[in-house]
Parts: C-alpha cells; structure tokens; sequence
C-alpha cells in the first residue's frame, strides 16, 4: 500500500495550459476518482501520474519519493487503459507474465501469480487463448489482471468501462469495488461517468477545464457541491438553478414576487448585499396543495421511467425551465398546474458572479 | 466496409471500361508467357530461319550447364541480400522516422524520393559513383588507401549490385513499414512502458511480432523484386561479370536470348523464372495471407 501526492500540478502542450495547478493527497488503500466532461484534463493528469507525460511545473510523489523525471516503468504503478491494450500477439498468460518476465522473476513464482490473479478474475480457462477470442467483459478481466500480478503501489485506471455495453459496465463497476476492498490497492480512477463515480469512489476529484472545482467524498459532493458546476455536473437528471436576491435579513430568498423560499436557521445575513443563485435538485421537490405551495410549475412534457417520473416544467411566475423527479409512476398531462414545497436545507445558495457556494 | 453496386444501363460500356487491363495483361503477360512456354521446347538454328521440337532437352541442357547452376546459386545469394539488407535499413528508418517530431514530414518525403528513379538510372548512379577511374566514392576509398575496382574484383562487383538494388527498394519497404508502425495503438506501447520494457525489449516483444504481417509480404515482394527488376542495375553496372559473379538468372534469360540468340535456352529459363514466381505468389496468397494473423 502506498500514498501518493499531487502538488501544484501544471501541464501545457506547446501553448495550451490544460492543467493549471491540481493539488491533492491521496491516502494508504483509497480509491481516487477524477471525474469531469471531456477535455477537462482528467486523462492528461492520469498520464501525468503514470509518466507518459512529462510535467510542466510541479511535484508528483509516490510514497514520498518523487518521481517526476521517472520512467513508468520505474514508477512501480500499473494502468489499465480505455482500449485495454492487451498485447494482441501473446495468450492471455503471458499478456499477465508480461511484465513479471520482464522483471527476470522466477519461472515458479510467474506461474503462482499469474494463477491466482486469474482465479481471483475467473480467467482460468482462458489463459491460453488469444485476446480477440475474448470478450469486451473478459478482456478487461484481462487488463486488470496484468495490473494485478505485477503488485503495484498504484493503480490507475483510464475510463476502463467505457468500451463496454450497460449492463457490462455495472457488473464490472461491482467487481472493481470488490476487488479493490479485496487487495486494497491504491487506485486513481478516471472516469467521465458519474454513477461510476459515486459507487467507487473514497474520495472524488471534479475536474473542470483543467482546474480541480472540488474533492471530497462523493456524498459530501452531491450534497454540499462547492461551486454551480459541480452542482450541475453532479446529479441526474441535473440541479435546477434560478437567480434569486436574499431578503429578511438574510433568512429567506425571493425567487419571484410571489414567491420566495425559506433558509434553514440563521440563513446567509453577511451576503444579503450579494447576487445569488438558488440550486434545487430535482429530486427535492415535494408536491403539496395549491394553498401551501412555495413554487408553482406549469407541466411540459412527463417522462415515466418506472422507478421515477421527471416532469419538465416551467415557473408559473418567471417561466424558468425546471426539473422535477417524483417517485414512482405518476400521470400528470401537459399544462397541469403542480404546487411544491422545498425542505429549507436542501436548498443551495451560490454567488451569482463567481458561481461559489455561500451556504 | 460498405460497398457500392455499380449497375450500368449501356451493355457494351463496362466491356469498354475493363478493355484496356486486359489488353494490356493479354498483349504483355499472356502473350509473352504463352511464346516462351512454346519456345523453351523448340530448338531454333542459328540464323532464325527453322526450329525443331526438342522435348525437354532445353530443361536437360540447363539442369546440367555449370554456368546456370552457378547463376542458380548467384541469383539465390543476391536475392537474399538484396531482401533482407533493404528490409533491416528501412525498418530502422521507419522506426526513426516514426518518431521524429520536427520535420518529419520533408524526412519522409526524402525516404521516397529513391523509388521514383528507374533501377537503370539507379544503376548508372551508382556505377559512376564508384567507378575506379570517374567516381567519387571510389576516391574516397582509395584515399582511404582501400583499392576499389568492381570491373575487376567479384566481391566489389556482387556488393555494388546488391548496394545499388538494395537502395531502390529502401523506399517501398519504408512506406510499407511506416504505415506498419502507425497501425501498431499507441497504448499498446505505453502498456509495455508501464510494464518495464526497455524501448529496445518494447521493439522486440511488441513492435516487431505486430509488423510480421508487413515483415512477410514485404519477403515476398523484395525477393520477386531481386529477381525480376533487378535486371536494369546489373545490365548497367557490371553486365553480369566480372567472371559471371554478378550473372543472375534473369540477366542470363537476357543474355542468352539477346545477345547468344540461343532462344530455346532462354525461353526454357524464364519458365523456370515464371514458375518461381508463381511459386511466391502462391505462398504469398495462400499461406501468408491466412496464417500471419495475431
């Protein structure tokens, strides 16, 4: 088990910066998820971790040496990429004895490893077929297993499940959990999908346009979202967002003119001179009777997706687009008139101009 | 891949559109081949005028002429080299070239350049360059107190050939590998990185087993080469001397048809060359094609 520790990490290709200055520990045995949209720099700065790219400025330590002019090789980290990259030329045994031989280990103690890391993946059948004989779900078996054998201080992964089909990929995000509450490996995971994320993940790293927006633990993401992106990233169907002005003293915010929402406790008195935008996230309306109704919605178009229904709807007052989920089926026709309260602290508040949270 | 149905409405226009290929393979392939199969049983008397039918004398005549028998080897040592030194010089410069980030286009462009000159004009290059009374490389050497004189040495002789042949074929085998090497995924290579491969292990357990199916195809076609159109740098260089050290099979087939008017001869050795390459392409489509896959 190992730690590893980015600091103020920069990386530019010729004159685009596309990471400007990460910084984060990772612990003994935790799984690190970087998640963001695409070209947010996650996949860059898991290269940058494995040494198949040179840092620009900063410091990347694991186990507190530093390794930033190191080969992959001698960085003792394993990586299992987006394609697989199983060596298309070589059975699957030796695709996992790859590395051990290369690193002059005994004929024995190959065979040992390479046998219990397939019996651990259910790959003991296979060993001596090729890789085009297997399937998307067994290949990246496969690629995990190279990691495995080799015992490595860090594993990283590059979106590995995203080549697969749905039900493929919910499977194999349960066997990486497992595996990973099994070996206790350090991991870095990238990943651009976010239910991926949360079930993985110790801690999260959000990624947007090459800064790091938030860590934390993946509920203490969805709950307490740093800034509007993560709000917006995080979640689906996404945050609904609208601008709003605090009043009372702080305590309250005015969505409309007739409509204004409650703050839990002392609410936000030192920002009262602030812009905000107000997040609620779909699943957090309640539906109510027309008298106590804090927001009213105008239905658009209803989807039932058996678990839940997503009515897409607008403001009564100021017409904004909004989500909402409800649980299980519910019938409601277009232009039907619905009335919801919102419980006062699931309520986020975030500064206008600098999208960060107040609250 | 999808494929599109031409359907011509004019009956006689797609005959017209393939008329010219086949034309072109009836008039100087079939033709050719089907008077030589034809002639290498006739024998013909010295002034053109009569011919005999003689069986397979020609074949025996051959089989049993030293001087063909050494060709035979000749031709098999020439080809070999010809292959296989092309083959090793324009793998390592694709290797090089594939990794070149600055320039890399004008490197490649350069690398191609030698295919555009005709092997006879290669040849004629080459034979002025190291020509022991004109040539500059042969200044050199004997400045280099190294006495160079493929007219007169056989070694000198057989080195130049293959040097000038081998140098032609440098550009085809390059594109060939090139295009090798850019079908090769990158992670593959990074995955070997990670796993600890030195760039040299990573080229031998990886890259090297990936291009097989170049590798081979490019066997075939250098030999075919090396037999075949090497013709032109041997005519211009050495003419098959000095003491037939440089007397490949199909510059005999020239030389004895040609210059020693003994038709039946000749005709009897591009058989043997047909065959030959018959032969290849055959391995070529049969074997290759179907078991070098990964």
């Amino acid at each position: 088990m190992s730690t590893a520790s980015l600091e103020g990490i920069k990386k530019s290709f010729g004159d685009v910066q596309v990471l400007h200055g990460i910084d984060c520990k990772i612990q003994e045995g935790e799984f690190i998820v970087i998640l963001g949209p695409s070209g947010c720099g996650k996949s860059t700065l898991l290269r940058l971790i494995a040494g198949l790219e040179k840092i620009t400025v900063g410091t990347i330590k694991i186990d507190d040496r530093e390794v930033n002019n190191l080969e992959p090789a001698e960085r003792d980290i394993a990586m299992v990429f987006q394609t697989y990259a199983l060596y298309p030329h070589m059975s699957i045994f030796n695709n996992m004895a790859y590395g051990l031989k290369i690193r002059k280990m005994s004929k024995e103690e190959i065979k040992k490893r390479v046998y219990n890391a397939a019996e651990i993946l259910e790959l003991t059948p296979l060993l001596k077929r090729k890789p085009k004989e297997l399937s998307g779900g067994q290949r990246q078996r496969v690629a995990m297993g190279r990691c495995i054998v080799r015992e490595p201080k860090l594993f990283l992964f590059d979106e590995p499940l995203s080549n697969l089909d749905a039900k493929l990929r919910v499977q194999m995000r349960l066997e990486i959990r497992k595996l990973h509450q099994r070996l206790n490996i350090t991991s870095v995971y990238v990943t651009h999908d976010q239910v991926e994320a949360m079930t993985l993940a110790d801690r999260l790293i959000v990624m947007d346009k090459g800064f790091t927006a938030q860590i934390g633990s993946p509920l203490d993401v969805y709950e307490r979202p740093a800034n509007t992106f993560v709000a917006g990233f995080i979640g689906s169907p996404a945050m609904n967002f609208m601008d709003a002005k605090l009043e009372n003293n702080g305590r309250s915010i005015r969505i409309s003119e007739k409509e204004y929402l409650e703050l839990p406790g002392k609410g936000l008195p030192e920002h009262i001179d602030n812009k905000v935008r107000a997040g609620i996230r779909p699943e957090h309306f309640v539906i109510c009777d027309a008298k106590e109704a804090q927001i009213k919605l105008k239905t658009d178009v209803v989807e039932k997706l058996g678990a839940d229904t997503l009515v897409h709807g607008f403001t009564l007052e100021n017409n904004i687009a909004m989500t909402v989920s409800l649980d299980g089926i519910q019938h409601f026709d277009a232009d039907t008139i619905l009335s919801f309260r919102i419980q006062p602290d699931k309520i986020h508040i975030f500064e206008s101009e600098s999208g960060k949270r107040l609250n | 891949m999808i494929q599109q149905r031409v359907v011509f409405n004019n009956k006689v226009l797609p005959y017209l559109l393939i008329a010219p290929q086949v034309i072109i393979t009836l008039v100087f392939f079939f033709w050719p081949a089907s008077q030589a199969l034809y002639q290498s049983v006739l024998q013909e008397d010295p002034f053109g005028l009569a011919s005999t039918f003689v069986g397979l004398d020609n074949f025996i005549d051959i089989f049993t002429d030293e001087i063909y028998l050494n060709s035979l080897l000749t031709t098999g040592f020439f080809s070999i080299s010809v292959t296989f030194s092309s083959m090793i010089v324009s793998l390592l410069l694709a290797v090089m070239a594939n990794r070149v980030l600055w320039g890399g286009a004008i490197y490649k462009t350069l690398l191609i350049w030698p295919y555009a000159v005709a092997t006879m004009i290669a040849g004629v290059l080459w034979f002025f360059l190291f020509n022991s009374t004109a040539g500059i490389i042969a200044y050199f050497l004997r400045v280099m107190e190294y006495d160079w004189n493929h007219a007169l040495n056989t070694g000198q002789a057989m080195f130049l050939v293959i040097f000038a042949s081998a140098w032609r074929q440098i550009s085809y085998n390059f594109i060939f590998f090139l295009a090798g090497l850019h079908s090769i995924p990158p992670s593959l290579i990074e995955a070997s990185a990670i796993d600890g491969a030195s760039p040299f292990k990573r080229f031998w357990t990886i890259v090297f087993p990936l291009l097989s199916p170049t590798s081979f195809f490019l066997i075939v076609v250098n030999v075919v080469y090396s037999f075949f159109e090497t013709f032109g740098v041997v005519h211009a260089i050495t003419g098959g001397g000095p003491d037939y050290a440089t007397n490949i099979l199909v510059f005999k087939v020239y030389h004895d048809g040609v210059l020693g008017l003994d038709i039946g001869s000749s005709a009897a050795q591009s058989v043997i060359l047909m065959s030959i390459v018959i032969f290849l392409t055959v391995i070529q489509f049969r074997y290759i094609e179907r078991k070098v896959h990964y």
